[in-house]
């Protein structure tokens, strides 16, 4: 008797562990055959959570009605596409820059003229980069000179991990060389300044919007347009303003297909339908609800209250992402300059 | 009236260090009623975190235990050159970072590792998917077992085994019989260890994870992910399942140390 | 945690082994090993190298000279000291409630006092950035004193010095529950009073546990990522602890950097390790 119940339970524990050992080590190519994964940058959680929703019915009504399930993960742009190049499936990447695409183009994951294949660049919507203020914005922040002033911190992500936090770099980079007398030594020497105003530097722009908005960090966060919006109208309403630099950057985030992972799944098709659907007048408007700014003219009109018109240089004029990214981030480059004691 | 000051200075300082966070969890994650708590749990992909996280477990627990029993059988029953070496190796997870031990693996696995392509190649990519966690998971709770099992084995001694080899024993009867038993409270603790670390670990497994929901996120990551979505009540509903589990594990591994205690077996 | 007696490095001497399984445990024993522990830390140790011997000694030349990952170490390696330290008197207080008073709860003490080893580090973190952050239920009333934990150096020690507790808990107990009492006693007679009882008499007893414990404590602190991440203010130079570095480097596609990091950090918790181990032999030659 109870060698048998012994036996049985063996029996059991056998299975379990074949079961979980069976599951656990199934290949994530099966996973992904059944869906798409989308791997995005950090401030677009709620706006692909809507995309995905209405692209599964957009496919299903096209295709028989067979729903399809679509995962989207979120992160620094750069920890994103550095899990991408380590083997992370992503059929689609939709990212906080170019260049973090172009990496992944570089290791052949992608074709290098991967940002031809769809319109505007391959940037479905547009966003720029703000100061969120605390209510009343009592520091009195209108400008970028006002960053520096003594007194008033900021709150940006990490250039090396963050888009967002690229973004904001160049747009105060853009500005300082701007100025009247303006040079690469006069821009420099601002943005140190600047930094030694970040009391906090999170990986991740969802990481800063959370200091400064849950944790009651810093005066001032640099911040998508999105982003900002998003704070001060659904997380916390009447506590928050959006002050618009005169003059700040046009960010421009792009997506792609990631050709490798998706000929492996077999999901080529359904991965060019999703990107082709950003561009489409459901996608472009679901991006407008969600604070981003359509490439559609016409979209973009309609919500002329919610995107108000800003003054800004783009990325091109600072000589494009591969100079950039040479220049500034990368390891030696002028952030780790103005960051070594 | 010195009793009472140490009296509420314990109090006060379990309180506040142990409790307070505790309460913190359920305070948070119930702030908006009981309902929508509990709605935390009908997202597919919560629901798929605690599933990874279950079978992870499970898989980890069952993988160390083999191979501890194994190893404490081997290093407390035998002299051989070399022993001395193989108990520092054993140990030296225990001091390592838990980050170190998610970027080993990947240095091994990654893409651009040593195996890493050539594994994806064939289709079997391991990092960034369930096998990726699991040996991170292995790596952070490797000596648990063997480190609560070896002091008792060695404590016990060894005259039933030689008395059961007399008798013709072999051994697997030999380690079924009379060794496992003798130390089944230790062996017990060990595991219970095994599975509070497993389930709750989150640097090793960040690192190797790539964190897609619905994937390859365990509740840690979950909870994280939800944190920054500011899903603040499921993040802690979550944060309050895990404390859940992680207190039962504790609760039976006092027990079942307060009863080995009595008997002078866990120091 | 079985602490202080963790591992017997020898065994009695016998002379004839009749018990079976050697070969088939010692063979599983390096297995397991070789592929779950030997197999990746390789990796860390080779991968320096990867590109020839000159790149490496460059990287490490390179290495020598980052001040920012230089202060990453030394944070993390300040604040497990200072984490570890802070631990010791809460630590003896709450064994020594354990073992040797009665006051009430202790059964609840017990168990509650694994759950900061038990409790995922990033609920912990969470729950510690909640709790301390300027918002927080004591970080609120703090941040109105001028006193500021949470993202700060002391943030950090906090959520090292929570994750330590256990270990200097447990390891102290059980040697405190054996001391033998009669020498206690008999400095009671000899007109001791109880603090030179407790400072000449246990707490020279409890040397070895304390230190092995702080090694314990500091050697977990060292590495810890999840609490802490939530809590530190993450900046260079001097909120930014090593693991966070680590991670960071990797998400700059910096593979060569995170694993110098790595190799760093491992070798500091075995210099320690190795140095409290000769600490203890030197504490227990000297009480005989």
């Amino acid at each position: 008797m109870v060698t048998k119940t012994r036996l049985t339970r063996r029996g059991l524990l056998q299975a379990t562990l074949a079961g979980g050992a069976a599951l656990a080590l199934r290949p994530t190519r099966a996973w992904a055959a059944t869906g798409l994964l989308n791997v995005s940058y950090d401030p677009t959680r709620e706006l692909y959570q809507d995309i995905d929703r209405s692209f599964s019915r957009f496919w299903a009504e096209g295709h028989g009605g067979a729903p399809v399930q679509i995962r989207t993960s979120h992160g620094g742009s750069g920890a994103q596409a550095r899990s991408v190049l380590e083997g992370a499936p992503a059929d689609i990447v939709t990212l906080g820059l170019a260049y973090d695409i172009d990496i992944l183009a570089q290791n052949g994951l992608l074709a290098t003229n991967w940002q031809t294949r769809l319109p505007h660049n391959s940037t479905p919507f547009t966003s720029t980069i703000v100061f969120l203020v605390r209510k009343g914005n009592p520091k009195n922040i209108h400008d970028w000179p006002d960053l520096i002033r003594d007194g008033v911190q900021v709150i940006t992500p990490n250039p090396k991990t963050s888009g967002g936090a690229r973004w904001n770099y160049l747009a105060a980079w853009g500005w300082a060389l701007n100025q009247p007398g303006g040079s690469a030594d006069s821009a420099r020497a601002y943005l140190k300044k600047l930094f030694t105003h970040v009391p906090v530097l999170d990986t991740g722009a969802r990481g800063a919007t959370n200091s400064f908005v849950q944790r009651g960090l810093g005066d001032v966060l640099l911040a998508w347009e999105d982003e900002a919006l998003l704070a001060t109208r659904e997380i916390g309403p009447d506590q928050f303003d959006i002050v618009v630099p005169p003059v700040t950057i046009l960010a421009e985030p792009p997506v792609a297909v990631v050709d490798r992972n998706a000929q492996a799944h077999g999901t080529t098709e359904i991965a060019q339908a999703y990107v082709q659907y950003l561009f489409s007048d459901a996608g472009q408007k679901i991006g407008a609800k969600h604070y981003f700014r359509p490439v559609t003219p016409a979209i973009l009109a309609e919500n002329r209250d919610r995107f108000p018109a800003v003054h800004t240089f783009d990325i091109a004029s600072l000589g494009g992402w591969t100079k950039v990214q040479k220049e500034h981030f990368a390891d030696g480059g002028i952030f780790d300059s103005i960051y070594t004691k | 009236m010195a009793r009472f000051i140490f009296a509420s200075a314990v109090y006060l300082l379990i309180g506040l260090i142990v409790i307070l966070p505790v309460v913190l969890v359920f305070v948070m994650a119930f702030s908006h009623g009981l309902a929508t708590a509990l709605a935390t749990f009908a997202d597919p992909d919560a629901l798929s975190a605690i599933r990874l996280t279950v079978i992870m477990t499970v898989l980890t627990v069952a993988i160390n235990t083999v191979f501890g029993v194994m190893a404490a059988w081997t290093l407390s029953r035998f002299r051989f050159p070399g022993r001395g070496a193989l108990i520092v190796l054993i140990e030296l997870p225990l001091s390592v970072s838990p980050v170190v031990g998610g970027l080993v693996w990947l240095l091994v696995f990654g893409t651009q590792g040593w195996w890493g392509a050539a594994l994806e190649r064939w289709g079997y990519p391991v990092m960034f998917a369930p096998p990726g966690i699991l040996l991170a998971t292995v790596f952070v709770t490797f000596p648990y077992v063997t480190r609560t099992l070896m002091p008792v084995m060695i404590h016990n001694g060894r005259e039933g085994e030689d008395a059961a080899v007399l008798l013709g024993a072999g051994l697997w009867q030999i380690l079924w019989h009379v060794t496992l038993p003798g130390a089944r409270l230790a062996l017990l603790s060990g595991v219970l260890l095994t599975t509070a670390r497993a389930m709750g670990e989150f640097g090793a497994v960040s690192v190797v994870s790539g964190h897609i929901p619905g994937l390859t996120e365990t509740i840690p990551l979950h909870i994280e992910t939800l944190y920054n979505g500011y899903q603040t009540v499921a993040a802690f509903t979550m944060a309050g399942l895990l404390a859940i589990m992680a207190m039962l594990v504790v609760t039976a591994r006092t027990l079942i140390e307060r009863r080995a205690g009595a008997r002078g077996l866990i120091a | 945690m079985t602490g202080a007696r963790a591992f017997p490095l020898w065994l009695p001497r016998r002379q004839h082994d009749a018990l079976p399984g050697f070969g088939p445990g010692l063979a599983l024993t390096l297995f397991w090993l070789g592929t779950m522990v030997v197999l990746p830390l390789a990796a860390l140790i080779v991968r320096p190298w990867g590109e020839g011997l000159h790149s490496g000694m460059q990287a490490f030349g390179h290495a020598a000279h980052d001040g920012r990952m230089l202060s990453a170490l030394g944070t993390s390696f300040g604040s497990a000291l200072m984490g570890a330290l802070a631990d010791l008197v809460p630590g003896l207080l709450i064994a020594w409630a354990l073992v040797r008073s009665d006051i009430p709860g202790r059964g609840l003490i017990d168990m509650v006092i694994e759950l900061p080893f038990a409790l995922p580090t990033a609920v912990v973190g969470i729950t510690l950035a909640t709790l301390y952050g300027p918002n927080g239920w004591i970080g609120g009333p703090l941040a109105h004193l001028g006193v500021h934990v949470a993202f700060t150096q002391s943030g950090i020690v906090l959520a090292l010095m929570f994750v330590g507790l256990p270990f200097v808990v447990r390891t102290v107990a059980p040697v405190l529950r054996n001391l033998p009492r009669d020498v206690e006693e008999a400095a009671e007679i000899l007109g001791a009073s109880r603090v030179q009882i407790v400072t000449r008499v246990v707490l020279p007893a409890l040397y070895p546990a304390l230190v092995t414990a702080f090694g314990m404590a500091f050697a977990r602190g060292i590495g810890e990522y999840g609490s802490v991440i939530f809590i530190a203010g993450n900046q260079p130079f001097h909120t930014e602890i090593a693991p966070l570095l680590i991670v960071i480097r990797l998400q700059e596609y910096d593979t060569q950097g995170a694993t110098l990091i790595g190799l760093v950090l491992v070798a500091i918790s075995l210099v320690s390790l190795a140095a409290i181990r000769l600490l203890q032999r030197h504490l227990s030659h000297g009480a005989g």
